[in-house]
């Protein structure tokens, strides 16, 4: 073995492994599942826009609430509020469509799964990712991502509007308070986990008192922020939980606006 | 319970070298290093390895171990299974010295580049008066043993050798939020990070966190916090008009 010294080309080099990984474990399974799931959120998401069942007393769909236009049946608008009228002849989904896309699209969490699953960049940690050149979130496009705290602020409003439509899922389909079905406890359980992924939220976490230095100045904001710290640490959980129970609650109200199940009344 | 594993071991001097094949005895509650330390004894003298304290809390062992980095220190011999290869290699993103030991230096220039701790011109030392609360954040990123893991893992430039120059890596990114979050540090830091260091190239792929021996929530507690920060300077036009309306300054605030 010859002997080299610090100014050697040779002692400037990397370890020269051909290999993308020396990893032995099944890097690839997480990668694969998020990929998996990311996309059927995705393909769920288009069809459920594009459906027109989204309706049925007292429920509405969370994909398409709230309801904007004149084209939605009067009890599925949003306190009677249709600002967007005939002319308006797309799915009313797709007026809202931005807010909880745009909000989940620049999540912090969710950044990091598909940019592992979707991109590769990287897909596991010390695996190699195929890419020649990376720029992250220096320049246009991705240094969009900086915006999301003002996805943030509506899906605060998005968070508001799915908890009124649990509380008015408490009617009968003749509108009488004091009574409850499998999809009031749907919608009840989608709306509190959106509730709490919204203020999980880093940027939720930065607001409350994340930005101070001192924070022993306001201890209001402090209390805040350690809440919403408790929160964040199970962020990713809530992502996943809050993403499958908005696909199963919006599924659920269209299979019954359809005719396809009944609703199971408790009382 | 003594067995005999089979280990890869990476040899060479600088970046050339190979892949050199062992079966090497291993006992009871051994951890890699012990193994690595009974080829030099036995099998390969001249075998190179960085270590010192052997207890996790020096930094200098770091490896790839089966492809993940880990201190060789704290890598139990008991989460392998008997009959597995076991592939111990040295930290890809530094050029090697040789064998297992690496090449540190990008990460000392990185921390020369840093502005030290800078308390305000008034302030004397011996006068800082801090509650625990406002030094909490600071205090948990003081726990890192800089085994350069993090910045080894992070693909920025791991696979992006030319991304060097303008990126300082987790573990300096979380320096710059550590001092940045500090109530009697004054220096503005924001522009630097994104400027200078390239918090912009972290896509939050939480490999830093994975990595870190001593559980510092480096994506989340230091990153992202920082990448907020960021943002409030840069980007978000409400913050800068209630800095200009309220003359509140952005740099440090509250």
């Amino acid at each position: 073995m010859s002997q080299t010294t610090t100014d050697s080309p040779v002692r400037r080099q990397r370890a020269q492994l051909k290999v993308r990984t020396l990893r032995t474990d099944r890097w690839w399974l997480a990668p694969a599942l998020t990929f998996v799931a990311l996309a059927s959120f995705i393909v769920y998401g288009f069809w459920a826009i594009f459906d027109s069942s989204y309706f049925v007393e007292p429920y509405v769909a969370p994909f398409s609430s709230p309801c904007l236009a004149t084209s939605c049946p009067e009890g599925a608008r949003f306190l009677g509020f249709a600002p967007f009228g005939d002319w308006f002849t797309l799915p009313p989904g797709i007026l809202i469509l931005g807010l909880p896309a745009g909000f989940r699209l620049t999540c912090y969490y969710y950044r990091k799964s598909y940019y592992r699953s979707f991109w590769l960049s990287p897909p596991a940690c010390a695996v190699s990712e195929p890419h020649k050149k990376y720029s992250g979130e220096t320049r246009f496009p991705l240094i969009i991502q900086n915006i999301h705290r003002y996805f943030f602020y509506g899906a605060i409003v998005i968070g508001a509007v799915l908890s009124y439509d649990a509380v008015i899922a408490f009617r009968n389909h003749e509108g009488e308070w004091g009574h409850m079905g499998l999809g009031t406890l749907i919608l009840v359980v989608n709306a509190v986990l959106i509730v709490l992924y919204t203020l999980s939220c880093h940027s939720c976490r930065h607001i409350t008192a994340g930005r101070l230095n001192h924070f022993s100045r306001h201890p209001l904001r402090y209390k805040a922020w350690t809440w919403v710290s408790k929160l964040n640490a199970k962020h990713q959980q809530l992502a996943w939980v809050s993403m499958f129970s908005v696909m199963i609650a919006d599924l659920y109200v269209r299979l019954v606006a359809k005719g396809v199940i009944t609703d199971l009344q408790f009382f | 319970m003594t067995y005999k594993a089979k280990f890869r071991v990476w040899r060479g001097e600088g970046g050339e070298g190979r892949l050199e094949d062992f079966t090497v005895e291993v006992n009871e509650g051994e951890v890699v290093l012990d193994i690595i330390h009974r080829l030099q004894a036995t099998q390969a003298p001249d075998l190179a390895v960085r270590w010192n304290c052997k207890a996790g809390k020096c930094g200098s062992c770091s490896v790839e171990i089966n492809g993940k980095p880990r201190l060789g220190c704290m890598t139990r011999m008991s989460t392998f299974a008997e009959d597995e290869v076991i592939t111990v290699t040295p930290m890809r993103t530094f050029p090697v010295i040789k064998d297992l030991v690496t090449d540190v230096s990008f990460n000392y220039e990185k921390a020369l580049q840093i502005p030290s701790f800078t308390p305000p011109k008034d302030v004397k030392p011996g006068e800082y008066r801090m509650k625990q609360i406002d030094v909490e954040r600071s205090q948990e990123f003081r726990k890192c043993i800089e085994c350069f893991m993090c910045n080894n893992v992070c693909h920025v430039i791991r696979d992006h050798d030319e991304n060097k120059p303008k990126f300082a890596g987790p573990r300096f990114l979380m320096r710059i939020a550590e001092l940045d979050m500090h109530p009697y540090d004054v220096a503005d830091r924001k522009d630097l990070a994104q400027e200078e260091h390239g918090l912009g190239y972290c896509n939050i792929t939480k490999c830093c966190t994975e990595v870190c021996p001593e559980h510092i929530k480096i994506t989340d507690n230091a990153l992202i916090p920082m990448k907020e920060r960021v943002v409030d300077r840069k980007y978000d036009p409400l913050v800068w008009l209630g800095s200009k309306i309220f003359k509140r300054s952005s740099s440090k605030t509250g």
